[in-house]
């Protein structure tokens, strides 16, 4: 390659888009760090902490597109306080100052102020996508600023933010001139917005794949917004009430009809059961169905529904399809790759919805499934060893018992028999999230066939050091490791320091992990920003190095300690 | 049970279930498959295992296990009282009617209001609306201030009604938590929360 010119090099660079190919070419030589760094267009930041806004803007003039992710994934469960960090507004700042022409930002887990959002549409004349996936912080008004000044966007996509509502002038703030939207996705906003107003939007939007509505939006609007957007591909539907007879029902169902173009369903954020017979046709083309935000639909008019859909091939439910359901769909979707079961009442165990069965029925039926993400109020060694012998793709595998110390109801035993089976046949597993009555030999089996495995997630498992010992030592592409409740502790975490600069993060809470232990790491390794959550009243320096730690967060950085913590984050 | 496709369903009873022949034996030479001590395995949070013991290598594991779980059956509210669990993320109302409206009463207010929870994400949004709803009074918000209310000098703490029929003081769980258990709200006027013994405001997690 050193015969040829830079530029063509580049040309050929161009054809590597995955940010681990990238990233591998620019360790080559000088030459090609370079020339990958002046091309490089797309910049994915899987922990904001582990690098600052100017050493990217420094590297990568050229950046159009930039991922963040801020909070760590137990944020999602109410493990991290509020205020932890993760600010996306001095990245935002810093790239408004610099020369970058930013075209894309997407974020998640991070806070979002409505600021931010506006020196961000007010600083790049190119920006056109906006994509924000678990974030807080801001109002409507941010996303108004986004619709009023982005004169050429194209993509909007709101997913499950915590925002608060002003009540929906923000839509009536996109320009009538702007027509370029291609994908609008604003299915978390819980207020109400101007119908009209969205109406005129769609109309003049000739581009617009993917329409994702809230709950306020009434099926009467939907019918008209079908009659402007044929053309769909996605659609997220708000409210789905309506009485049959009426003359409105009728135009939406013939309006849908013509929707032959759309492939992926989801929303039902309100749903008549009644109504549900107007989507049938176009079910048979449908390839993501999401239905686990639809409230009141029995286990009959889920079955019904996904009898059609014979080229599903991802489908996201509500556990109360039933064991008998999951039954329906092991024999109609065939092309099925990746199946997510979630809790209708996650804090009701005497409804037993779906079990060990419909996941055996699954694994049965659908040859392709590669995606697991299943909450259940049971599982049997027996069942999850079916599973590994009828299904060796999985890439994702995540088993969530609703009691999380549940053993095998039938034999009374613990679940490692049943992973360890799981593990040992899917060779290609990247992502696993364990449940249920585990001890240490679940671990074992982990680090003994666990191979490929990029992230783990642990709780209420294990007996001793040795459990984690296992994962750190035997799983080498490990990258986030999260532990919650388990009995590991300091001879743990400390056996293999330099194992930490190899992954991303690290997470434990509720385990055994002392702050001397902490103390101790975060002095013999510079590399790695160790943070104690420590919500009690009580002080740092009147703490004992024997004292436990409630929540530990480590992660690898080139930036060292962050500046933006709050009070009760430790940095070590 | 058979599937066209030769796929292995449950084996179900062909002369009794046989474990021993499914399990994998996949330990080091040496280690022993369980271990004796079945208490020590929980980190020191330990909301759900106060409620289940499991013995493991028991003879008997049914009668046991059984007899942990009932007991665990009897106190439900143990099970809920683990923050984070499930993993599902609260955000989330799956499954749920998304409407929740609740009444909202006022000591001394002539009428009641109702408010739809579905419409906040967290405490501090909540009790704002409730100020300007009934806007004479004022509430003793999250930071322990003593708010006193400018006419009338009367300070309200606001209590809640769960699911069990007993009056909470707001604030103490995760915000998604309030959600599910609440039934109706009370401003319950300060002087008459003497004797609760209330010393610290809870920590509203105010994203919750």
């Amino acid at each position: 390659m050193n015969y040829f010119p830079d530029e063509v090099v580049e040309h050929v660079f161009d054809f590597i888009t995955s940010h681990k190919d990238r990233n591998s070419v620019s360790l080559v030589c000088k030459s090609w760090y370079k020339i990958e760094r002046y091309s490089r267009q797309r910049v994915f930041i899987g922990n904001c902490y582990s690098i600052t806004p100017q050493r990217l803007i420094a590297r990568f003039p050229g950046l159009k597109s930039l991922t963040l992710k801020g909070k760590p994934h137990f944020a999602d469960f109410n493990l991290v306080p509020h205020d932890w960090g993760g600010f996306v507004y001095p990245w935002i700042k810093a790239l408004a100052k610099s020369k970058i022409g930013l075209e894309e930002l997407r974020l998640k887990r991070m806070v979002v102020s409505d600021d931010s959002l506006e020196l961000l549409s007010k600083s790049f004349p190119n920006f056109k996508s906006l994509v924000l996936v678990s974030c807080e912080g801001f109002t409507t008004d941010g996303v108004a600023a986004i619709a009023a000044n982005c004169r050429f966007l194209r993509e909007l996509d709101l997913q499950e933010n915590e925002v608060e509502d002003h009540r929906g002038h923000w839509l009536s703030c996109f320009p009538e001139s702007c027509t370029s939207l291609v994908s609008l996705n604003f299915a978390c906003l819980k207020g109400e917005i101007n119908l009209a107003s969205l109406e005129r939007l769609v109309a003049r939007s000739p581009n617009l794949k993917s329409l994702r509505l809230n709950r306020v939006v009434p099926l009467d609007t939907l019918q008209k917004l079908l009659m402007r957007a044929p053309q769909l591909v996605d659609l997220g539907i708000g409210s789905y009430v309506d009485d049959p007879s009426s003359e409105v029902f009728s135009k939406l169902k013939a309006v849908i009809q013509l929707c032959n173009s759309i492939r992926s369903l989801s929303g039902f954020l309100e749903v008549a059961p009644w109504c549900m017979s107007a989507i049938y046709p176009i079910c048979e083309n449908l390839t993501f169905l999401n239905l686990s935000y639809a409230p009141g639909l029995q286990g009959n008019d889920l079955t019904k529904l996904v009898q059609q859909c014979r080229k599903l091939q991802r489908l996201w439910i509500l556990d109360c399809i039933g064991d008998k359901g999951l039954g329906v769909v092991a024999s109609t979707c065939k092309e099925l790759q990746e199946l997510r079961v979630f809790p209708s009442d996650p804090y009701d165990a005497e409804n037993a919805a779906v079990t060990e069965e419909g996941l055996v029925l699954i694994s049965a039926g659908c040859p392709k499934l590669n995606s697991l993400l299943y909450f259940c109020h049971q599982m049997t060694n027996a069942a999850l060893i079916t599973v590994a012998r009828n299904c060796t793709n999985f890439i994702r595998f995540r088993l969530c018992i609703l009691d999380p110390v549940k053993a095998d109801p039938v034999t009374n035993q613990p679940l490692d028999e049943g992973f360890g089976a799981i593990v040992r046949s899917n060779k290609s597993l990247k992502r696993l999230s364990l449940s249920g009555h585990l001890t240490d030999q679940v671990f074992l089996y982990i680090g003994m066939y666990a191979k490929k495995l990029e992230m783990l997630s642990i709780a209420f498992a294990g007996d001793s050091n040795k459990g984690m010992l296992y994962v750190l030592n035997g799983c080498k592409k490990l990258r986030k490791l999260e532990i919650r409740d388990c009995p590991f502790g300091d001879v743990a975490l400390l056996q293999d320091m330099g194992k930490y600069e190899t992954m991303r993060s690290l997470w434990m809470s509720s385990c055994k992990v002392t702050l001397g232990a902490c103390k101790t790491l975060a002095k013999k390794m510079p590399s790695l920003n160790v943070e104690i959550i420590n919500e009690s009243e009580q002080l740092e320096f009147s703490l004992d190095d024997r004292f436990l730690v409630d929540k530990m967060y480590l992660y690898r950085t080139l930036v060292g300690h962050r500046k933006d913590a709050p009070e009760y984050v430790w940095l070590l | 049970m058979s599937s066209e496709n030769g796929k292995r369903l449950l084996e179900t009873d062909a002369g009794g279930l046989n474990f021993e022949a499914t399990e994998l034996t996949l330990g080091l030479p040496g280690e022993p498959r369980v271990t004796s001590d079945g208490g020590a395995k929980l980190g020191s949070k330990r909301g759900i295992s106060e409620t289940v013991d499991l013995k493991l290598g028991d003879n008997n594991p049914e009668v046991k296990l059984g007899h942990s779980l009932q007991e665990a059956a009897k106190s439900p509210v143990s099970k809920t009282q683990v923050v984070g669990w499930p993993p599902v993320r609260g955000f989330a109302k799956r499954g749920k009617k998304s409407c929740k409206y609740v009444k909202v009463a006022v000591d001394g207010a002539p009428y009641l209001r109702k408010v739809d929870l579905e419409m906040y994400n967290s405490y501090q949004q909540l009790l704002t609306s409730l100020e300007d709803m009934f806007s004479c009074f004022t509430i003793r918000n999250y930071l322990n201030e003593k708010k006193i209310d400018q006419v009338n000098g009367i300070e309200y703490m606001p209590t809640y009604e769960d699911k069990d029929g007993d009056w909470m003081l707001v604030g103490d769980v995760p915000w998604q938590m309030f959600v599910e258990s609440c039934k109706r709200l009370r401003l319950m006027k300060s002087s008459e929360a003497v004797g609760l013994g209330l010393k610290t405001a809870p920590k509203y997690s105010s994203t919750n």
